[in-house]
């Protein structure tokens, strides 16, 4: 439910609504901002504010203290995380015990309680306030600047921050076209991993002919290791509705669909409550705030389909079919949904449109470097210190990311690559670390911005199992309507299952080339043309450890069973006789408490010892 | 191509069989799906949605229930097959008691994933997309939950379990069988 008048009926109304949530004075007031994302909740958050609210309660202070569940604060290494204000104190991996304290101490006594505050790795310092912590100290945050403060179920929230403005200002005193231009200024460029220019695609769609002309949010995250739509989606759903209703506008459409990923309940209920609310109050259907501007949005869950991500697949999806994609020698902004002239952005590109608007788009063409402007979000993960969701400007080092905000490698082992750009992203290695992160520079090294997932690999990851995994997932996920992602794929697969295995054989590398070549050149849409990228940046930089695994039989990273063998330490081996009894195969001798071998003849490499081993004197050599 | 020739050509595959000689519809059933197809307007376009819902309803996809949507619709079977075999979310199968996914995602595969699929297979004797045996649980081995910093995730009935090892995961579903057993216990107790 809404504070609101029914409906506001003109632009006044808007104002004058806004203006009265904005004068509530917010300094001084206590509240607890819990973080709802999926990583708080799984540790609990939920519980939390619960608790919260009873402690509220049981103190008699109702009205005067708030517990507000936003989204992902981004840190999810550190989940749950609770912020307290007045003061910002950011407290992580709280547990329901740590509430009461935090209650009397934090939000009745104003004072920090120590030792659930980040501590600086290097100085050891105890930081109190979230813009401390390196992790976010190196971020700048335009996409992201209002998850985890408000409360992603509430319009007044998100209006009370300054939403919907941008979409009076278009309303009041932008023509379409000059609202084109203002993106085109900014420089924008499609955040789902094409990077093709956002105002280009308007101005097609703008000037295509046909009617209805439908603009569609892509929150289809398929791609394995990145939750940056997710988090969006769940954390301000209206910054994606406000960007779709500056477009519509721009373009000249009347009808909106987001396509939300099936694996994403909370962010199609977030999207739904926001729909709703915007209904409401007038922010979405006929004649919007008085008007002759008139626009919906209807919500289409995603059948787990990772080709879906792909434009025309996706619209064949929307029109109730299996997600084909189709040969794009006519341009979906010409005819895409039903025929139509049909504008598609991921829902990233669209929270970008209301700051442009907004702050202007040469603002925003301040950020970033020549050719990609603004921000990017990513999820960093992996191997890493610090997991979790970022936005960092466009042009920023690999090296900055990885060491500055992801806090270098976990467990002080070695890195070895980071993957960009999801499955048919590729993986750079050390040697680039200094390259700028932007759409032309990722390209260049073999890999690509993608929708934003950035992993980790150590040592211990072996590169030729990494390239095996993603070409397992691109032919699963393969529609088969083309022949060389269908048979291509399953023959690259072939291949380096059989290297992985042992089985490699001279030539190998080179058929793997050929085949990627036919891929990239013949393939119907861009995840086939792209497909073979994980194959080739291995090769193109791991080139060592596909000659270790074919040639010489051996897995450098000691990852490829069969590829290596198990030893005993006999130095840190105790004599416990765990693994003596464990090893299914009656492969390891020795009396106790004296140093144990294992018999390679009979040992099947499974790894149970090594599992077992108490004080890990089992080695992989 | 007459009638009767068509008809004898080729054999359909065992999986299609049940779906062109299902049942008559409980009227329950039917009516359900009169309001699934009001709800969207009988656009065609939203078949996905309304297969969804259905889903959602009955727990999956029964051989009868969508020939009678089929026919509601007035489209071919064959195009329902065609959307409910494409995407995955779709079952043509019952559903186990409990739901559980495990993350397949890069990050979780890198921390060791396929382990933990090995060993729910094994100890459940489930495939990954089935069902066990006994219908405690289906599994389905899904391409990531967008949760990579809690990796390996595991999702049982909604619920994200963060940092799961093949023993942990194990020990969770024998939880799932436990629960089920003593609440059946219980139940047997009160009627008692």
């Amino acid at each position: 439910m809404i504070d609101a008048p029914a409906k506001l009926a003109s632009i006044a109304d808007f104002e004058g609504f806004a203006r009265s949530l904005r004068s509530q004075d917010r300094t001084g007031t206590r509240s607890v901002r819990l973080c709802m994302g999926t990583g708080c909740q799984a540790k609990g958050a939920a519980r939390l504010y619960e608790l919260f609210e009873e402690a509220i309660k049981q103190s008699g202070q109702a009205g005067a203290i708030e517990v507000k569940p936003v989204g992902c604060h981004g840190l999810c290494q550190r989940s749950p995380i609770v912020v307290v204000e007045p003061a910002g104190i950011f407290y992580q991996q709280v547990e329901e015990p740590d509430v009461a304290e935090i209650f009397r101490e934090t939000v009745l006594g104003g004072r920090a309680v120590p030792r659930l505050l980040y501590q600086d790795p290097e100085t050891g310092k105890k930081l109190e306030a979230a813009e401390e912590i390196p992790f976010y100290k190196v971020q700048q945050r335009i996409v992201l600047s209002q998850n985890g403060r408000i409360d992603p179920t509430k319009i007044t929230d998100y209006i009370a921050e300054g939403g919907y403005s941008a979409l009076v200002k278009v309303l009041t005193s932008m023509t379409p076209e000059e609202v084109i231009a203002e993106v085109e200024v900014a420089g924008l460029r499609g955040r789902g991993g094409g990077g093709f220019p956002t105002a280009r695609k308007w101005r097609s769609c703008r000037q295509a002919e046909g009617a209805p002309k439908y603009v569609i949010g892509n929150g289809d995250e398929g791609d394995p290791g990145a939750y940056m739509d997710r988090s969006l989606m769940e954390g301000n759903p209206h910054s994606v509705i406000e960007g779709m209703l500056i477009g519509a506008y721009a373009i000249g459409s009347e009808k909106g669909y987001i396509y939300v990923r099936n694996e994403y309940p909370l962010a199609v209920t977030y999207l739904r409550t926001a729909i709703s609310q915007a209904r409401e109050i007038g922010l979405l259907g006929e004649n919007i705030l008085g008007t002759s501007f008139s626009f919906d949005i209807q919500i289409n869950r995603g059948g787990g389909a990772f080709v879906c991500g792909e434009s025309t697949a996706l619209m064949a999806s929307l029109e109730g079919r299996p997600g084909e994609p189709r040969a794009k020698y006519v341009h979906t902004v010409e005819s895409g949904l039903w025929s139509k002239p049909t504008n598609l952005n991921n829902v990233e590109t669209w929270a970008n449109v209301p700051p442009i608007i907004n702050r202007g788009g040469k603002w925003f063409a301040g950020i970033g470097t020549e050719k990609s402007r603004g921000t990017k979000v990513f999820s960093l993960v992996g191997k890493i210190a610090n997991s979790g969701l970022i936005e960092v400007p466009m042009g920023i080092t690999l090296r900055r990311i990885i060491y500055e905000i992801g806090g270098s490698m976990r467990d002080g082992k070695r890195f070895k690559a980071v993957q960009t750009g999801g499955p048919s992203g590729g993986c750079i290695p050390a040697e680039h670390l200094d390259a700028r992160v932007d759409f032309e520079e990722l390209t260049k090294l073999g890999s690509m911005m993608g929708s934003g997932g950035m992993i980790v690999m150590d040592e211990d990851t072996c590169m030729v199992n990494v390239a095996r995994y993603f070409t397992d997932f691109l032919l699963n996920e393969s529609c088969g309507k083309c022949t060389p992602c269908r048979e291509g794929l399953a023959q690259m697969r072939h291949i380096l299952q059989g290297i992985t295995k042992g089985d490699g054989q001279a030539g190998d590398i080179e058929k793997l080339n050929d085949l990627a070549e036919i891929l990239s050149g013949t393939a119907l849409c861009a995840l086939g043309t792209t497909a073979a990228n994980p194959v080739l940046s291995t090769i193109r930089y791991f080139r060592d450890e596909y000659d270790a695994h074919i040639l010489d039989r051996r897995c450098p990273a000691k990852e490829c069973r069969g590829l290596f063998i198990y030893q005993i330490d006999a130095e840190a081996c105790k004599g416990c006789g765990i693994c003596l009894k464990n090893c299914p195969v009656e492969a390891i001798t020795g009396e106790r408490k004296a140093p144990h071998v294992i018999d390679q003849q009979k040992c099947t490499r499974c790894g149970t010892c090594w599992e077992k081993c108490p004080f890990t004197a089992v080695l992989k050599v | 191509m007459t009638q009767t020739q068509s008809s004898n050509t080729m054999p359909l595959p065992a999986a299609l069989t049940s779906y062109v000689s299902g049942n008559e519809l409980m009227s329950q059933d039917s009516q359900f799906i009169e309001q699934i197809v009001d709800r969207y307007d009988r656009d065609v376009g939203m078949l996905i949605p309304m297969m969804q819902d259905l889903q959602a309803e009955c727990g999956y996809l029964s051989p009868d229930s969508l020939q009678a949507l089929a026919k509601r619709l007035n489209v071919p079977l064959t195009r329902l097959y065609a959307v409910a075999t494409f995407y995955t979310s779709f079952r043509l199968a019952p559903k186990g008691a409990h739901e559980v996914s495990l993350c397949m995602g890069t990050v979780c595969y890198l921390k060791g994933s396929a382990n933990i699929t090995q060993a729910i297979c094994k100890e459940f004797k489930v495939a990954p997309g089935g069902t066990t045996p006994d219908r405690l649980f289906s599994f389905t081995a899904v391409n990531c939950v967008g949760a990579c910093a809690l990796a390996p995730v595991m999702v049982v009935d909604g619920r994200y379990h963060d940092g799961v090892t093949p023993g942990s995961a194990l020990e969770i579903l024998h939880g799932l069988g436990s629960a089920a057993q003593a609440a059946q216990a219980e139940a047997k107790e009160t009627a008692e």
